[in-house]
């Protein structure tokens, strides 16, 4: 088991260096940091623009700014913005708000569609798995922002006015100049968490149970299952015990691959709700052409899928010890 | 592509016994295709599901010559609701959404069929060949595609949306931006299928006959793979939809004069408690194109996949 951990540990490292050199390049075609510069009347004389080139390092061969870049990231220096925002402070600050919401819709998510799926594979073709498969097929066929103004308008709206004071916030991911502890704070937060969560966990959750349901039904199918019950074990046993083990193990690849299109569908939500994190920091980075920021982000957002796919491969390993030892 | 599911006539002939033999009874004999065809026949939501989209689809390309306003045609109703005249409303500019809707149906379906036809098209053969030939080929093809997964598409779609188009633009290169990270999952499935395939005798018969390699893949492996492609290209249509209408959303898609429903969404979400309409008839219709693609891709998987479809739990 630690040996099968460490090689997957390591290979990791390689895959993020390989992904940042693909993101660098890509970035480096995409834009021209100074182009707001140089488009600008009256024209911005030729010695700054080659001035701000050379304090950006745009003066250098691609592989050399590569190399300047990562050795700066290494050490936590994301280098220069084109607006001036320390990227490194700004990227901490967003990453914990955006983290809260994708974190808590996955779990979120990831129970739900555990529940259903299982439920509606042990009783197949009854009014419980038809109302689930509608549903599922519904928020599959929704764009998140439409379920988000959804959620707003009527949720949110709705309950605001039954209970009398804003308990679900559809602005922002906390009020401004909120002060006090930890705890203070949370309430409030937790208000605002609500309906983003909500939005963003229910497209993941339609896909993960049809996963799950089918990944159950293989099971239940299969000879093994059929031998425990006929060996006397009960229903419930054979299901937790035996066959819920094995269904889990395909929605776990599942859920690490579509990490990254969590991390999109945060983008849109966070936009939905006026969010100061992860998403509104690649929108305008993309639209400031600010390459350093949008860097940042993509290399950011490249870690945490290798760390949920790490952490997938460490489940899987845990729930199927063929792979252990393979 | 050719339909590569019936057999092809000689291959009939050589099987068929001779008609003049007389039997008591007669039991009609049923292509592969005619086989699909029931199977998927009896998936009544389906069915029902392909019809609708077909009519969308159909109303949405007679929609110049069905309805008196275009897209870009100016009334002076300005910002009313659902009336006679105009079944959707209308914009604070005057544009009437009913017009405005039937465009950009048109526009994303569009997008939508040239990114799944464009994506299923190189992923397959990306898949194929991987999986085909193996061994050094396929594990640097398949760890390309792992490390475009490790990437969020949406930030990849937004940068080349940027490089590209400028931030948006016309239909054809949204559609091509879109490819271009939709062919993953095939390009997986169809090789993972390749891996077990290429192991067959028949593709050992084949290659003592002499056939090359390219006619292997096509002409032998590649019709084997029909159903998961079938079934894979019919799930990115519905994905196609929805991602151009959230690039769009984010304004790196679609752009005026050019429509879409997901152009449309967004700039009437932000009247979504005044003018409700605005936002809720493209959304609706956007639901409606994506469902029915899901239930027609469900029904196709149960027509083309029987193995997987279980009767018993």
């Amino acid at each position: 088991m630690y040996v099968y951990a460490l090689r997957r540990l390591l290979i990791s490292g390689p895959l993020l260096l390989i992904s940042s050199m693909i993101v660098y390049t890509l970035v480096h075609f995409t834009g021209d940091p100074l182009r707001d510069l140089e488009g600008r009347n009256p024209p911005v004389p030729p010695e700054v623009l080659q001035e701000r080139r050379r304090l950006l390092g745009l003066d250098k061969s691609l592989p050399e700014q590569y190399w300047n870049w990562l050795s700066g990231v290494v050490t936590g220096d994301f280098g220069p913005s084109v607006k001036g925002i320390d990227i490194g402070a700004d990227l901490s600050t967003r990453l914990a708000v955006t983290l809260r919401m994708v974190v808590l819709a996955m779990i979120l998510a990831v129970i739900l569609a555990m529940v259903v799926g299982v439920l509606s594979a042990v009783k197949q073709y009854s009014p419980i798995d038809y109302t689930a498969t509608l549903l599922g097929f519904l928020a599959l066929s929704m764009p998140v922002f439409w379920l988000a103004a959804l959620l707003k308008e009527f949720l949110a709206i709705e309950l605001n006015q039954l209970v009398g004071r804003t308990v679900v916030y559809t602005v922002g991911d906390s009020t401004p100049n909120l002060t006090g502890s930890f705890f203070d704070k949370l309430p409030n937060q937790l208000g605002h968490l609500v309906l983003p969560t909500i939005a963003l966990a229910a497209v993941s959750y339609a896909a993960w149970s049809r996963y799950q349901r089918s990944s159950m039904l293989d099971v239940l199918n299969s000879d093994y299952i059929r031998l425990a019950r006929a060996k006397g074990l009960s229903r419930s046993r054979v299901l937790v015990r035996h066959a819920l083990r094995c269904a889990l193990i395909p929605i776990t690849t599942v859920v690490a691959l579509d990490v990254g299109a969590i991390l999109g569908g945060a983008v849109i939500t966070e936009r939905v709700f006026a969010w100061h994190g992860m998403g509104e920091m690649l929108l305008s980075s993309v639209n400031d052409q600010d390459v350093n920021r949008l860097l940042a982000w993509l290399m950011v957002s490249a870690l945490i899928v290798v760390v949920f796919n790490l952490i997938a491969d460490l489940l899987y390993a845990f729930l199927d010890p063929r792979i252990r030892y393979a | 592509m050719p339909d590569l599911t019936t057999p092809s006539p000689d291959m009939v002939e050589a099987g068929a016994p001779s008609p003049a033999i007389d039997r008591e009874f007669t039991v009609g004999r049923r292509s592969q295709s005619s086989l699909v065809l029931r199977r998927f026949l009896q998936h009544r939501l389906a069915v029902v599901s392909l019809g609708v989209f077909l009519a969308l689809v159909l109303i949405s390309l007679l929609g110049e010559v069905l309805w008196q306003y275009t897209s870009t045609d100016i009334t002076d109703d300005l910002s009313q609701g659902p009336s006679k005249r105009h079944p959707m409303g209308t914009d604070s500019t005057g544009h009437d959404l009913l017009g405005q809707v039937l465009a950009g149906t048109r526009i994303s379906i569009l997008v939508a069929l040239l990114v799944a036809g464009l994506s299923t098209a190189f992923g397959t053969v990306f898949g194929a060949l991987s999986g085909f030939y193996g061994g050094r080929t396929d594990a640097v093809m398949m760890r390309t595609v792992d490390l475009l997964l490790t990437v969020p598409s949406l930030a990849i779609l937004l940068t080349l949306s940027t490089l590209l188009a400028g931030g948006g633009g016309d239909p054809v290169t949204i559609a091509l931006i879109l490819a271009s990270l939709s062919w993953l999952g095939i390009a997986r499935v169809i090789r993972g299928l390749f891996l077990s395939l290429r192991e067959k005798e028949y593709v050992e018969a084949a290659r003592c006959l002499g056939a090359t390699d390219r006619r292997i893949i096509f002409r032998h492996l590649l019709p084997n793979a029909v159903g998961p492609i079938i079934v894979n290209a019919t799930i990115t249509v519905a994905f196609a939809i929805l991602a151009e209408t959230g690039l769009s959303y984010l304004g790196f898609g679609i752009k005026f004069p050019s429509t879409s429903l997901g152009l449309l969404i967004s700039v009437g979400q932000s009247a979504a408690s005044t003018r409700p309409w605005l936002f809720y008839f493209p959304g609706l219709v956007i639901i409606l194109i994506a469902l029915t693609i899901n239930f027609v891709g469900d029904g196709m998987r149960d027509a083309l996949d029987p193995q997987q479809r279980r009767v018993r739990a």
